[in-house]
Formats: structure tokens, C-alpha cells, sequence
């Protein structure tokens, strides 16, 4: 086991573990965010630079600083090592750079994106956002895009995460789509349009931090936060058959696999991950067709739920008080409450 | 005149061919290395001479060597990169074109230090001319048991192969250019693991610069001891450098480290002086991605010392004062230049050539060329200035690989030292020099 | 192996491509990925149509869009038609320090087509690239594999002219 600080809380963990994994195990807000590390899809991680931690010392062997932050989620923990995320606010003003940086060419129209409400980018800017852009020129467009008759891409919000290109070639027998041109101008695409024909392809939208891969199927049906989601199952010869229904009374608008509090999804008794397979999401919108188990235990960390955002703030301003640092803006109003038209790109 | 190492016969009329190369010494040092050497003793002889990396990073070429993992059973890989992409920098092509047997010969010498029996040289694809050269050089090699089986009946193999790139500078850091090599897109890889522990297909690899290998012929030949012996300081040996720009004499010299700057710039042996007899403005010392100085701090360190051509001169004064070696690329401006377009065809340059896999330089570079178009265009402000700023301390230190860095460092510097000259651009938008329409919003036109 | 498309490759090239893929070690054929593309393009036409990497996919073994998610990433490959003579002009610092604007602005009004553009009678393509390690023999422009240093207004003018009475094809290999 290996011994270690973060936020000058301590924790004990398995050698090899990383030091977002760590901070999962304390948990709370000393967790770094993570756009595109996906425990359950191997090698995800290490792009998106939000997860990026301070190390003050990197171990009790070597007490030298790390000269760069370091992105927590690739990055082992070691003996003695002391980590700093929500309380250093050299740490915090990078990654509000870094949050102000992957907003650039970003739409912000979560007036009109299925994803607001439960989308971790919105979470993101809300806790770490400027209130305002400085970015004045013209944000890339691509012409949103039907993958097959279930999913929809709209490339305009992709933040370049990889994990849906991940799941396709992890947990998929016959990747199609992945990432083509480079630099700004790259783009997940299946280049020439074909449809993602897999019994598994679905799970690219349940691994979507954004709205840039949705279900055509729950399309523009209802807001997230009018629905009532509850556990469900059914017998799948295809894949675990655990899911969670979105409902309006009886209908059930939308099938998901179960998330955990990251927004993974969670883990069957086996430990194998729940994916599900396409039949039981697309095709099952019956209640009838499923048991269901009861309501789900939803950790609600988005910004629908912002008494958790205002706690957080109140905390960071007070680190960045006391140590002497200037806090960010004050209030970002995000989502529900962004109806700004200036906000809205066409669909 | 300075000593030369490695550009010592580059005048010799047909000295790309084997025999020519052979006649004029080639290949002894490969001989003696194989036939009178262990691969331990070579690797302290690399150590000993203090040779550092040739590709900009500099870092220790025998420590790097040192690193490289050795497993039972798993082939290791020695990969040469001749990707030079840096604005400003042409030397490796120089020596391939001109010497190739140069390179060939460091090669056979260094992976047999490493135990590697094959060895790539990632060639840019833009050189594919230079590829056909090393082609044909190998291929000579082969033919007189200077590469395959048994080499020199010593009972090494070794296989060369050259591989050529398709234009993308990032393949210049070396963990993309594996990835490249391995077929694929050439986003560095996140590190750890280096490609010391697990580099070319998985395998314990060294990526080193043309130039870099091409030196470890003279270390052999002459001994560790003695190389380290030229040059100054932590900056043995000696270094090709690319000169470009607004200079009378622009080419590829080899100088000993230690060499005076202004020597080089106004020497009739090197740059000879500025074009037109003009004054100097600038100069970019080590390829398009380290600070450009004015010319009172190209000259003259800040405490008034001459600056000198090496590691530690031209870096005294950190990012404040001073600048880095680099790749060697040395670009020189004259009074006339404009310093904020300068700064824009590089600012457009890594715009171009960012891979787009983390989120800080696939928005950022993007965001920072914008900027800079707009104050060209005379639309700029104030502001934009300290947006500017803003934005390349966010980009640096943040991303997966140093191309971030490299994108970050010019901006920051050209501000740094010539903040005037951009705060005229949006204060009296009448004296900008017109702004070509070939701007392009996307990169792949 | 199924045929996928109706295009292939000629004798003596897949031979080739057989030759290269013997450079690395077994299973790693995806290494010739970029040389075969090289080899592609200059086969068929100058650039790299849906078709051409469908062929390319069959031939190394590999799913089309592992074929396409390289041949997008590297500057060298063209996705589009491009004419039968692509000059690409380098414009970074040195060569820009050194006039490549002038060279770029002349070959836009000799040629009657602005960067990025092909001409109407298919023969050209004009690009302005960056940096192609030539910046001591600046200003400079690739056509095919050929570099074109120290250029003038009048060294252009004699090349293009050139260029037009061979009816010269830009090839890198």
C-alpha cells in the first residue's frame, strides 16, 4: 500500500493506483473532474487536462516538486507523495485556463442540447467557467450527422474526449467511426457516412461527457430533469439486461445503462462492466417490457442541483482567500437558466 | 577556422558514395567499435564525451542510452529521427544528403552499443528525395557486408530501414513519431512509460536525432575524452547549425561550442553580416520554438558577457533574458522585419501542426493565431495584447507533449521584448504593412 | 480476400507493398500504412479518394476507417482531387523573411487561381505549406518531389512555363 496526501487529507491506496483514483476514494470535492478518463475503458484519459493536480512533493524518496501539473488521471500515486487540487490556487487558476480553453470552440447551447442537465462540461464551466467568453471569433460548425437511425452526432459540441472511439474499438467487434483530420479541425467521423452497425454501439452515447453523441430515440422528448428514472431489468440474451428507464408516468422516454456517482457505468456482480446492447435501449420502450426494481439512487452532481456548486465555490473562495489569490467571477449562469439567444446555434 | 567533425569531407566531390567515403576514412570508427569494443565500453565512451541530444532537447545522449530497458528475449530498437520539421532548422537534411554513410555508420556503432539489430530512420516525407539518397546508401552497405548478417565477420546483424513520414511536425517528438511509425497518427503518447522502457511496437527503443548519431562516429574515433575536450562547459563537442534569414552567408555550419555569437553572425567564415549592410533586429537562436531576442541580448548576455554559442550561454537569463540552442535553427531579422508578423507565421505554423489531441493546444494555438491576424489586420487592441499573454500561460506546462510549450514560448517572448512594436499595431493601425489574403480559417486547405 | 472495390493495384506495385511490409516484424504490418499511401496517391491520380483507401484497407489488412484516420492526419495526403502539378510554396518565417509572399502573389496571378485552388484547365494546384526545411535556401517551393530553392520572380516564371510545355505530373514516388 502506498501512503499519500491529497488536500492535506490523507489516504492509503494500492501501488499503481492513480491519483484521481485516490482522490475518488476520499471523494467529495478534492476529486479532480474528468472529461475524459473512463475507469472502465483502458487507456482513456490524459487529454482533456481538466483532471490536472498540483504536486508538491512526488514522493518521500525524491521530495522534488513535479515542475508541471500533472494530469491526475495518468498519473501514479507514490510513497509520500503530496498532492494539491482545491487547495492551491495556482492549481485551480490553470484549470479554470483549461476550462476557458475547451469552451473556445464549444456552442453553448444547452438551452437546446439533450445532454443539459446531465452534462459534465456544464458541470465543468459552472464550477471553473469565466462568466463570460473572451473568445470573438467564429467557433467551428460541422452539420450535425445521423450515425444509423438511433444516434445522432453533433460534432459541434464534441470536446475530443476519445472514449466513444474506445468503446467501439474495446467493447465493439468492428470499430467504424474514429478521429479524423487533425487539430482543431479534428473530428469524430465515420469519414464516409455509414452507420455504426453493432449490437453494443449505444454505449458510445452512455460514455459521451457531452451532448455530442445522443439517442434519436429520446430526441428532444423531454428535459432530463422531468423524468423519473428507475432500476429496471429484464432477461437479455445479449448483454446484462440492467438498466435504468427514464420515465414520464408510464412512458419510458429513454433507457441508459446505471451510472455511478463519476458518471461510469457501473459494474455487474462479476465485475464486468454493464453495458448494454442496443435491443434493450432502442427497442424496448415499453414498461411492460421490464422488471422494474425501484427508483435509482441518483447522485445528482450537476448544475440542476447547485446548492453542491455553491458549497464548492464557497470553499474554493475561501482557499484562494485565504491564501491569498483572487476568485474567479462570481456566479456562472448555466443551462436551465442560459436562454440567452445569443447562446443558441442552430440545431 | 573552427574544427570540424562531422562536416569535415562534406566538400569532398562524390563523398555519398561508399568508396569515396571509404577513401576519405569512413567506416573505421565502425570497425574498431565492432571488432576492438564491448557495447558497455562504447556507451562509456558515449557518456564521457557529453554528447547531448542534436534534436533541441539536449538532453544527455549516453544517459539516455543508459536508460533503455533490457529484457530477456525482446527486441530493442534504435530509431533515428530525421523528421526535422522546425521552422528554421535544415542541417539533418544537409547531412543526409550530403554525408549519408555518415549516419549510417553512427548507426551500426550505436545500436550495437544498444543491442538492437534493426534500427528505422524516420525520414519526413516532404525529404523523399533524402530518403532515396539513404536508400541508396544502405543498399551500398549491404553490398559490402557493412549491414545484414555478420557484419565485418563479427558476428552482428543488423538491419536498417528508412521510413518516411507525410507532413506533420509533431512527428518530430519522439513518441509520436513511434506512433507514426507504427502506422498510425502521430499523437505523442502520454508518458510514463518512455520509449526507453517501451517504445517502437511495445519493444525498449532510443530515438535520436540525425545529427546526434552522426557524432557518435568522431566520439569513437577519437574518444570520448577527447570530444569532450572541444566546446565549453556542459556543451561539448561540436553542432551543426542552420543558419536563415536576413543574412549574407545562410547555409548549414559546424561550429565548436563556445563560439561567440556575434563572431558568428558577422565572421566572414560564418553568416557573413547582415544583408545590404542593414542592422540586425533579432534573432530566433534555436529553432522557431525558443525565445527570440533582440539584438543587445543576442550579443550580449544581460550582465553584459558575450554570448556564446552553446547550451549554457545562450540559455543564461532563463526565458527573461535569454534564449535556448535548440535544434540549432538560427534565424536572423533585420531592421525592417516586423517582429508581430513574424510571430504570426509561427503562431500559424503550430496552429497547423497541433495534433489536436489535448484540449489546451488543439484550442489554444488556434485561438492565438486568430489574435494575432486580427492586430495585422489592424482590428486589434490593447487587450488583445494581454489576451494574447494570457492565453500562452495557459497553454504551457499543460499539455501531453512540448508542443505546447513550443507554441507558447515565441509568443510570450515576442511580447516580452517587443511590446511596443505590437502596442503600435493597435495604437496606429496606419503604419501596419499590408496583410496577404492567403489566410486560411482552416488548415487542411 | 473478398474484393471490396473495383480498383487495384498494378503488378509491379503490390509487389512493392509486399516488399515494404517485410520491413517490420510480423504482425506489424500497419507500419507500411503511410508508405502505401504515398505509393496510392501517386498511382491513383494525386490524391486519395474514399475508393483508393478502401483498396489500401484490403491490401494492409485494416479496417477502412484506421486507413482514414491516418491519410486525414498528415498534411502530404490529399482528400480532394488536386490538379495535375501541385506547387507548394513554403511561407514560414524564413522563407517569409526571404519573399515568399511575392512568390506566392506571383504564382496566384500567373496561374489565375488563389491559394488552395485549382486551375480550370486541371493543370495546377497552388498551396501554401509550412516550413519544409529549406529555409537557408529560401524562398523555396516543392513540386512533387522536387525542391525549387533560392527562387525569384523570374526562376518561377521559367519553372511554371516548364512545367506547362512537359505537361508535368507532381509526383513524390
Amino acid at each position: 500500500m502506498v501512503k499519500l496526501t491529497i488536500d492535506d487529507i490523507p489516504v492509503e491506496v494500492p501501488k499503481g493506483t492513480t491519483i484521481l483514483q485516490a482522490a475518488r476514494l476520499i471523494g467529495g470535492d478534492v476529486t479532480p473532474p474528468a472529461m475524459c478518463y473512463y475507469s472502465k475503458l483502458k487507456t482513456s484519459g490524459g487529454y482533456c487536462r481538466t483532471c490536472i493536480v498540483k504536486v508538491e512533493q512526488g514522493s518521500e524518496k525524491d521530495p522534488r516538486p513535479i515542475p508541471k501539473p500533472v494530469a491526475s488521471c495518468r498519473t501514479e500515486v507514490a510513497e509520500g507523495m503530496v498532492v494539491r487540487n482545491i487547495t492551491s490556487p495556482e492549481n485551480l487558476e490553470a484549470r479554470a485556463g483549461v476550462v476557458e480553453l475547451l469552451l473556445v470552440n464549444h456552442p453553448l447551447d444547452c438551452p437546446v442540447c439533450d445532454q443539459a442537465g446531465e452534462c459534465h462540461l456544464q458541470d465543468l464551466a459552472y464550477e471553473n467557467g469565466k462568466e463570460e467568453t473572451r473568445y470573438e471569433f467564429e467557433r467551428r460548425e460541422f452539420e450535425p450527422i445521423d450515425i444509423g437511425d438511433k444516434i445522432k452526432l453533433h460534432m459541434n459540441r464534441c470536446i475530443m474526449c476519445f472514449r466513444c472511439v474506445k468503446v467501439a474499438d474495446q467493447i465493439t467487434d468492428g470499430r467504424c467511426h474514429g478521429v479524423i483530420n487533425r487539430g482543431d479541425a479534428a473530428e469524430i467521423s465515420t469519414y464516409i457516412e455509414k452507420a455504426i452497425d453493432n449490437d453494443f454501439s449505444g454505449n458510445v452515447i452512455d460514455v459521451c461527457p457531452v451532448g455530442a453523441l445522443t439517442d434519436r430515440t429520446f430526441r428532444f422528448k423531454s428535459r432530463v430533469w422531468y423524468t423519473k428514472p428507475v432500476d429496471a431489468h429484464r432477461d437479455c440474451s445479449k448483454c446484462c439486461g440492467k438498466v435504468r428507464l427514464w420515465n414520464q408516468g408510464e412512458e419510458v422516454l429513454r433507457v441508459t445503462a446505471r451510472k455511478d456517482q463519476w458518471g461510469e457505468v457501473m459494474d455487474n456482480e462479476d465485475g464486468s462492466t454493464a453495458w448494454i446492447c442496443n435491443d434493450c435501449r432502442f427497442d424496448k420502450k415499453h414498461i411492460k417490457d421490464w422488471t422494474v426494481e425501484g427508483p435509482s439512487e441518483i447522485n445528482r452532481h450537476s448544475v440542476i442541483s447547485a446548492n453542491h456548486y455553491d458549497t464548492l465555490r464557497n470553499i474554493k473562495a475561501d482557499t484562494l482567500r485565504m491564501l491569498g489569490g483572487k476568485p474567479h467571477g462570481e456566479k456562472v449562469d448555466l443551462g436551465i437558466g442560459a436562454l440567452d439567444p445569443n447562446n443558441q446555434h442552430k440545431q | 577556422m573552427s574544427r570540424k567533425l562531422l562536416l569535415k569531407n562534406d566538400h569532398i566531390p562524390g563523398i555519398a558514395a561508399l568508396k569515396t567515403y571509404k577513401e576519405n576514412g569512413g567506416y573505421t570508427a565502425m570497425e574498431k567499435a565492432l571488432k576492438t569494443m564491448s557495447p558497455e565500453a562504447l556507451l562509456e565512451e558515449v557518456k564521457t564525451s557529453g554528447l547531448r541530444g542534436r534534436g533541441g532537447a539536449g538532453f544527455p545522449t549516453g544517459m539516455k542510452w543508459s536508460f533503455l530497458a533490457k529484457p530477456e528475449g525482446v527486441p530493442r530498437y534504435l530509431v533515428v529521427n530525421a523528421d526535422e520539421s522546425e521552422p528554421g532548422t535544415f542541417k539533418d537534411r544537409y547531412l543526409m544528403e550530403r554525408i549519408p554513410h555518415l549516419l549510417i555508420e553512427g548507426m551500426v556503432i550505436s545500436s550495437f552499443s544498444l543491442g538492437a539489430n534493426s534500427a528505422y530512420i524516420y525520414v519526413r516525407g516532404e525529404y523523399f528525395y533524402v530518403s532515396r539518397i539513404l536508400e541508396q546508401a544502405i543498399e551500398e552497405a549491404y553490398a559490402s557486408g557493412l549491414l545484414g548478417k555478420n557484419i565485418l565477420g563479427t558476428g552482428y546483424d543488423l538491419d536498417i530501414y528508412v521510413q518516411i513520414g507525410a507532413g506533420a511536425y509533431i512527428c518530430g517528438e519522439e513518441t509520436a513519431l513511434l506512433e507514426s511509425l507504427e502506422g498510425k497518427r502521430g499523437n505523442p503518447r502520454i508518458k510514463p512509460p518512455f520509449p526507453a522502457i517501451a517504445g517502437l511496437y511495445g519493444c525498449p527503443t532510443v530515438v535520436n536525432n540525425v545529427e546526434t548519431i552522426a557524432a557518435i562516429v568522431p566520439i569513437i574515433e577519437m574518444g570520448g575524452a577527447e570530444y569532450a575536450k572541444i566546446g565549453i562547459g556542459r556543451s561539448t563537442g561540436t553542432k551543426l547549425i542552420s543558419a536563415s534569414g536576413h543574412i549574407n552567408k545562410p547555409g548549414v555550419y559546424e561550429i565548436e561550442m563556445g563560439l561567440p555569437v556575434e563572431e558568428f553572425i558577422y565572421s566572414e567564415e560564418y553568416c557573413g553580416g547582415i544583408k545590404g549592410g542593414r542592422k540586425m533586429k533579432a534573432v530566433v537562436a534555436g529553432g522557431s520554438s525558443v525565445p527570440i531576442l533582440p539584438t543587445e541580448l543576442i550579443l550580449k548576455t544581460a550582465a553584459g558577457e558575450p554570448r556564446l554559442m552553446s547550451y549554457e550561454s545562450l540559455g543564461d537569463g532563463g526565458f527573461i533574458t535569454g534564449t535556448m540552442l535548440g535544434s540549432g535553427g538560427f534565424i536572423v531579422m533585420d531592421e525592417d522585419t516586423s517582429i508581430v508578423k513574424n510571430l504570426y507565421t509561427f503562431s500559424r505554423f503550430y496552429h497547423h501542426e497541433s495534433c489536436g489531441q489535448c484540449s489546451p493546444c488543439r484550442e489554444g494555438t488556434g485561438w492565438m493565431e486568430k489574435i494575432l491576424h486580427k492586430i495585422l489586420e489592424g482590428k486589434g487592441t490593447l487587450k488583445d495584447i494581454d489576451l494574447l499573454w494570457d492565453i500562452q500561460s495557459k497553454i504551457e506546462g499543460k499539455t501531453i507533449c512540448p508542443l505546447g510549450e513550443a507554441a507558447a514560448w515565441p509568443v510570450a517572448a515576442a511580447i516580452r521584448h517587443f511590446r511596443p512594436e505590437f502596442e503600435a499595431y493597435v495604437t496606429n493601425p496606419e503604419s501596419i504593412k499590408d496583410v496577404k489574403h492567403y489566410y486560411r480559417l482552416n488548415p487542411t486547405v | 480476400m473478398a474484393q471490396t472495390t473495383d480498383i487495384s493495384f498494378k503488378p509491379e506495385t503490390f509487389e512493392l507493398i509486399q516488399k515494404i511490409t517485410k520491413r517490420y516484424p510480423d504482425g506489424k504490418h500497419k507500419s507500411a500504412l503511410i508508405p502505401v499511401l504515398h505509393i496510392a496517391q501517386a498511382e491513383f491520380g494525386g490524391w486519395l479518394s474514399p475508393q483508393t483507401m478502401d483498396l489500401v484497407a484490403e491490401v494492409l489488412r485494416l479496417k477502412p476507417i484506421e486507413v482514414y484516420e491516418v491519410a486525414s492526419f498528415y498534411s502530404m495526403f490529399n482528400l480532394q482531387p488536386v490538379g495535375k502539378c501541385l506547387i507548394e510554396v513554403c511561407r514560414t518565417s524564413s522563407c517569409w523573411l526571404c519573399g515568399a509572399e511575392d512568390i506566392i502573389n506571383h504564382l496566384e496571378q500567373k496561374l489565375n487561381i488563389k491559394v488552395g485552388e485549382t486551375s480550370s484547365d486541371g493543370m495546377f494546384t497552388l498551396k501554401a505549406v509550412e516550413c519544409l526545411g529549406s529555409c537557408g535556401t529560401a524562398p523555396m517551393m516543392q513540386v512533387g518531389a522536387d525542391y525549387h530553392e533560392n527562387l525569384s520572380i523570374e526562376k518561377v516564371d521559367k519553372l511554371v512555363d516548364g512545367f506547362r510545355q512537359e505537361n508535368k505530373q507532381s509526383r513524390y514516388c
